[in-house]
């Protein structure tokens, strides 16, 4: 009984468990889908997982692993300052499109030059289309998860209108732009590439993300500006009670975490993209951004972990077309991932339990004396 | 406890169907060695965007069907991203031959071809390759636009007809060529409405573009447009106009409203390319599918054409097919095309 107890209290405290928990219901609820479509579950989860057994497909999960990284850090650290950057879509598309124009653009300039240009580009980007939103928050009092929603669609017919313009659009027939010029992009050699069997599209940009996870991590935890941050989200007339600027605080915020998302576009588009398309809908890397915090915990170190697996389920469920299964299952089980989350108080009721097994146990005892 | 009982149970359950698909799938993996196997890559619209990529897959489905020698598969692509990807996907499964539907997908062929030289790719409604192991599957779209064409100008009581095109390019241009040709063949003193879109998937913008082109006069309009031509068919429904719809039957869309529709026969493209290579014979370059080999043409709900009017295609089509008539396929030649 001690050993049930000790296991039930570790369930119903320990957040970690928790989303691990959610993980697992959330392969369950896909199981059972396969199971109702008639899909071999084995057939379809081997491969959602093959990709982690071979270097290659390690270097697939990082490689759609580091967008998913770069939003959920910028949606992470906006929930740790008390908003809701549902806005990260927007950054994402502006920053990336920042990043190509200067790829395009200036194809000369050494990639030494380039590349960094290319990220401050984006994140500046980033961090305007954020601040913009927190501008009309501060001043007018706007909602910000309203402006933001309408700002991913400026951002997005914004791209769009950009990419159709003669000088940056594709020459081919392709409804994109033209592909950024190689100095601007983050890949490996070819030679590297071949030599260790990575994914053809292998590319450092997860150096940066990690870089920034633990900057990120370092501005929320280490910093004074991180306190007066936390202390906004935690309680905003308290931190303007204790002196601290309010206003700029959220701007601050929404600064960073749209510089975040925006740095995030960049290296997709560097590493992955080599061009932006017309889009016909939104891509959701932001949205996706989100889904990443929930799970990471909005811990930058957890979302680092989150995006990775993300980006596993992006680039197994590509494949899951392969076996027959639609790739819409991953969205059924990030959707059941996140409402466990969003539930996650049904695990910490799990401590009633004891309750249960208490009850018995006194049962037992006084059943011993008479 | 129960609850616990339960987990365990389910559990239980799924391991147990996780181990039966295993054996299933080593099985099957013992017969698919010999089989051909064909990979088809979607582009952003999905294997059931009701267009391309939905009649590649259903004519990949049909010949896997009738003949037990094929084995098809298709990925799905997301973002402009997973082209690249999902090419590879099939490289690594060894697929024999990799079907790309639709231009968006030619930068990540031509890399990957050119990577992979060995490997056999066909990609649809792109002639920019040129590799010796690629080909490209091209449709003579301005010869079904001149049929469509035809019967606009035949049942258009205002004489004025409309047109919407999802983006200015030589080959998005040989569907408004083809088509006002058509029209002036049948009607040379109608006025043809045209409008760029310049977007393939804005549903209200082609509502938008349809309502002002009937507010003009049109009462027929055909659409080169993708999703966006959607609107123009919902739009013309709604009025109680003719539609005319491109690259499949779109008739489904809008049973009573669509009059006919430029068909594409990329499932029939898709199947002879498969057909061809597994025989050996896969010849790179430029495949041209055209009213002659019956690749193109119009779609076969046609309970709606008149009569008269039916004929009178099927006189065109022959004229075509013989060489009596020309159908232009550039700008130049047909100087009323006023998109730009």
């Amino acid at each position: 009984m001690n050993n049930k107890k000790g296991f039930i209290d570790f369930i119903s405290t320990n957040k970690v468990v928790h989303i691990v928990l959610s993980i697992v219901l959330g392969f369950l609820v896909g199981a059972i889908f396969l199971v109702v479509l008639k899909i071999p579950v084995g057939a379809a989860y081997g491969k959602l997982f093959a990709p982690f057994t071979n270097l290659k497909g390690i270097s697939y999960i990082i490689v759609y692993g580091i967008p998913y990284i770069m939003t959920g850090l910028s949606v992470a650290f906006s929930f740790k300052t008390g908003v809701f950057n549902i806005g990260c879509e927007g950054q994402f598309v502006v920053g990336s499109m920042a990043a190509c124009l200067l790829g395009i653009l200036c194809p000369n300039l050494p990639s030494i030059v380039l590349i960094p240009l290319c990220f401050i580009a984006a994140m500046l980007a980033g961090a305007i289309w954020g601040i913009i939103v927190g501008f009309l928050k501060i001043k007018w009092g706007i909602n910000e998860v309203l402006s933001m929603i309408m700002f991913n669609w400026i951002a997005f017919y914004l791209s769009n209108f950009i990419a159709g313009i003669p000088a940056i659009h594709s020459d081919g027939s392709a409804e994109a732009t033209k592909s950024i010029s190689e100095n601007a992009q983050t890949l490996l050699s070819d030679e590297t590439i071949a030599n260790l069997g990575l994914c053809p599209t292998a590319n450092w940009g997860i150096i940066i993300a990690i870089i920034m996870t633990i900057v990120i991590w370092f501005i929320i935890e280490k910093t004074s500006l991180g306190y007066e941050l936390k202390a906004v989200g935690f309680n905003k007339d308290a931190a303007l009670y204790g002196g601290i600027n309010v206003n700029k605080s959220i701007l601050l915020a929404l600064a960073i975490s749209g510089a975040m998302a925006g740095l995030g576009g960049a290296l997709q588009l560097m590493g992955m993209g080599r061009r932006i398309s017309i889009f016909s809908s939104q891509e959701g890397f932001g949205f996706a951004g989100i889904v990443t915090a929930l799970i990471g915990c909005s811990n930058p170190f957890g979302v680092f972990v989150a995006g990775l697996f993300y980006g596993s389920l992006m680039y197994g469920g590509s494949k899951l077309n392969l076996v027959g299964a639609p790739t819409q299952l991953v969205n059924v089980i990030v959707g059941t991932v996140v409402f466990f989350i969003a539930i996650s108080v049904i695990f910490t009721n799990l401590k009633y339990l004891k309750g249960l097994f208490k009850k018995k146990e006194v049962k037992n005892v006084n059943g011993g004396e008479k | 406890m129960k609850k616990v009982l339960a987990i365990v149970l389910a559990l239980a359950m799924v391991f147990s169907f996780a181990a039966c698909g295993k054996k299933e799938d080593a099985k099957q993996g013992g017969e698919e060695a010999k089989k051909f196997k064909v990979g088809m890559v979607t582009d952003v619209g999905g294997v059931n965007d009701k267009s391309f990529n939905q009649t590649s897959w259903e004519g990949l489905q049909a010949l896997a069907k009738e003949n037990a020698d094929f084995e098809v598969s298709y990925l799905e692509s997301k973002t402009d991203a997973d082209y690249q990807t999902n090419i590879n996907t099939f490289i690594d499964e060894g697929t024999d031959l990799i079907i790309c539907v639709g231009y968006m997908l030619a930068d990540a062929t031509k890399d990957a071809a050119t990577k992979n030289p060995n490997q056999k790719f066909a990609i649809i409604d792109d002639s920019s390759i040129d590799l010796p192991n690629v080909a490209c599957l091209m449709f003579a779209q301005h010869e079904a636009s001149y049929l469509v064409g035809l019967v606009a100008g035949s049942v258009t009581k205002s004489k004025t007809v409309g047109y919407v095109q999802g983006m200015v390019s030589e080959p998005m241009n040989q569907f408004g060529v083809g088509y006002i040709a058509g029209v002036l063949a049948a009607c040379p003193d109608a006025k043809v409405l045209q409008y760029n879109a310049n977007n393939f998937g804005d549903i209200p913008g082609g509502s938008a573009a349809a309502t002002n082109m009937m507010t003009n006069g049109a009462d027929v309009i055909y659409h080169a447009a993708g999703g966006t031509g959607i609107g123009v068919i919902n739009t013309c429904a709604e009025s109680k106009i003719w539609a005319i719809g491109v690259d499949t039957d779109q008739s489904t869309l809008s049973p009573d409203y669509v009059i006919t529709s430029a068909m594409k026969r990329v499932d029939t493209a898709s199947q002879d390319i498969s057909k061809e290579t597994k025989a050996g014979n896969f010849k790179a370059g430029v495949h041209l599918y055209d009213l002659k080999n019956g690749g193109v043409d119009l779609a076969p709900t046609r309970t709606h054409i008149p009569a008269d009017v039916l004929t009178k295609v099927e006189q065109a089509k022959k004229d075509i097919i013989d060489g009596k008539i020309k159908v232009p396929s550039t700008a130049a030649e047909v100087p009323q095309f006023e998109l730009k």
